[in-house]
């Protein structure tokens, strides 16, 4: 008997170890990641701070890396992101609220709705290759700012579309019917209650799917955002870059100084990045206060 | 979705006022921002569809799919892809081995082990890792764990599939470390009561109840990490060369079907030519695979909804 409860207890003892262990483990694993993000910082700030000055927001590219800077990228970008943004915002808001308000449930609507959330899953590159053969070649817009915008725009509208469902689904079926009381319209229903109550949701989506835009760089590889643009564009059929392909064509090149370009330019697209997580945060507490 | 019954009945009951212009334009146009996005498909389907079938007019689907070298761009050119394949596979392989343990073990620590407090804090840091952009951690590869590996491997090249291999399994950990977190919560506590009153330790809990009660949604989240690997072009671009050859050893250059499509992008392949039917045969391929993992961890993930 005495035996009995020996081996339990060792048993039991056991099994706590093997809890304690694994707790361990897991802690370990996890610290995993947070070790590797900031591993990835400094040395990204290692390498990039040196090169951080004014000078490079205002230079030009350059065949020298002593000059060169990142002007044409960071206005490519923005040029990039003032197009897309309009676009994307009204094709994707617009996708969701037929989907949330008028599509019928239906096959059909099962279809689009599968659709949506499948492309989200398609490769960048692949989205690139659409571009090239029907923005870039098929319109013959050339490879412009315009069929970058249109490439990006196609690649964010699943996100966008997907965030938006969830920010009009949050909206009380209440507000809906209080205003169909008051003998609104389907339309002045949606356009004057639900969609400013579900705004900072369907803003929230719309920052960082643009954000997701402006870190792209493969599919804007294949519609031709070229490396070397030393002139601003004027219009948007012009040629342009943007800020991870200037990026990318600086890593490409054997040079340390142009692996310190590339960490400078990181620094300044990481930066961008945070502050548009930022504010995506900060209109998504302002939202859940809100309902 | 989910308004329709009650709202075309308050509808039926006003149908005598004025009716609204708007109210018959809006819908339509609604309807084609809706429809943009199997518009946006079927392009997709179509232009890889009829580039291919032009392609393998010069090209046998038997070379394309069994031959064992991939030149396109230099001659003597060949049109075999499974060197890309097994490139793709290489870095996957590495990315997964890498990704799905430790992705597995964090999910498992932030859902049933971490205090409320440090979930708050290590979520949103393994979030940042999933928002940075892939031609950051491309940068990263070549500079800070490509060094690394030399260091440890001499013999390694400047660019291996190692290290592109690890940094897309980095890459890909909150994904399935987010995922799987999702699906462990969706657990029922009761289960998890159930098993403590009968004595389980903390960790068979989540490693014996938790987990297997999971297990579809971890799966599908393993899945669609899978196809995310797949897809990733930057990185491969940057640190895993362009040198597509059938090798199984990590240490040496290869090439991905995403980054011999990133290679054409950036030359001067002229429109129309064999050389630029290859992107489209290879886009092809690509797409045909992450598309079907897709389904797959849809279907694998529906399961798991209907279990409770």
């Amino acid at each position: 008997m005495n035996l009995l409860q020996d081996a339990n207890r060792k048993q039991i003892a056991n099994r706590r170890k093997a809890d304690v262990v694994f707790h361990g483990l897991f802690i370990f694993a996890t610290s995993i990641g947070i070790i590797a993000l900031m591993a990835l910082l400094v040395n990204i700030m290692m390498d990039g701070l040196t090169r951080l000055n004014f000078d490079f927001f205002t230079s030009n590219p350059s065949r020298l890396a002593s000059r060169a800077g990142m002007k044409t990228a960071i206005v490519g970008s923005i040029y990039m992101v003032l197009i897309m943004a309009p676009i994307s915002f009204i094709v994707g808001v617009g996708a969701a609220i037929y989907m949330e308000e008028y599509a019928k449930k239906n096959a059909f609507t099962r279809l689009i709705q599968l659709n949506i959330s499948t492309l989200a899953g398609v490769p960048s590159i692949v989205y690139g290759i659409l571009g090239l053969t029907i923005f870039v070649q098929g319109l013959a817009f050339g490879r412009s700012l315009l069929s970058g915008a249109l490439t990006m725009t196609l690649l964010v509208l699943p996100i966008i579309i997907v965030s938006a469902q969830e920010a009009i689904r949050a909206v009380p079926r209440a507000r809906r019917d209080a205003s169909f009381a008051l003998g609104a319209t389907k339309w002045q229903t949606v356009s004057r209650s639900v969609l400013p109550s579900s705004m900072a949701g369907i803003l929230t989506g719309v920052i960082l799917a643009l954000s997701r835009a402006v870190g792209e760089t493969a599919p804007l590889i294949m519609v031709g955002a070229a490396t070397y643009v030393a002139f601003l564009p004027e219009s948007i059929m012009d040629q342009y870059t943007v800020m991870p392909i200037q990026i990318f064509n600086w890593i490409s090149r054997p040079q340390l100084a142009f692996h310190e370009l590339a960490a400078a330019g990181i620094i300044v697209l990481m930066v961008l990045l945070v502050l548009m997580n930022i504010s995506a945060i900060i209109l998504r507490n302002k939202y859940s206060k809100n309902v | 979705m989910q308004a329709n019954g009650t709202h075309s009945d308050v509808k039926m009951s006003f149908k005598n006022s004025k009716s609204h212009l708007s109210d018959k334009i809006v819908p339509v146009f609604l309807f084609m921002c809706a429809a943009l996005s199997v518009v946006t498909t079927i392009g997709i389907v179509y232009t890889l569809i009829t580039e291919t079938l032009a392609f393998f007019q010069h090209v046998s689907i038997s070379e394309f799919l069994f031959g064992t070298k991939w030149s396109p761009l230099i001659a003597p050119q060949s049109f075999g892809i499974l060197p890309l394949l097994s490139g793709t596979l290489l870095v996957t392989v590495i990315a997964c081995i890498v990704a799905l343990p430790l992705g597995l073990a964090s999910a498992i620590y932030l859902s049933e082990y971490a205090p409320q407090r440090v979930r708050k804090i290590v979520k949103p840091i393994l979030e940042v890792l999933a928002g940075v952009p892939t031609i950051v951690y491309g940068y990263f590869a070549l500079t800070f764990i490509t060094p690394i590996i030399r260091s440890i491997f001499p013999d390694a090249g400047v660019f291996n599939a190692l290290s592109a291999g690890i940094v897309v399994g980095i890459m890909i950990i909150p994904m399935i470390s987010s995922l799987s977190e999702d699906a462990m919560s969706a657990v029922p506590r009761s289960l998890r009561n159930g098993a403590y009153a009968l004595g389980a330790t903390r960790f068979e809990v989540a490693w014996k109840i938790v987990v297997p009660a999971a297990l579809s949604g971890i799966v599908s989240s393993f899945v669609l990490a899978f196809s995310r690997a797949i897809g990733e072009t930057m990185i491969v671009t940057v640190a895993a060369g362009s040198t597509p050859q059938l090798t199984l050893n990590p240490l040496e250059s290869i090439q991905t079907m995403t980054a011999y499509i990133a290679q054409v992008g950036l030359g001067d392949t002229p429109h129309g030519s064999i050389e630029y039917g290859t992107i489209y045969a290879v886009g092809i391929t690509l797409f045909i695979i992450t598309f079907l993992l897709n389904i797959i961890a849809m279907y694998v993930a529906r399961r798991f909804r209907e279990e409770y």
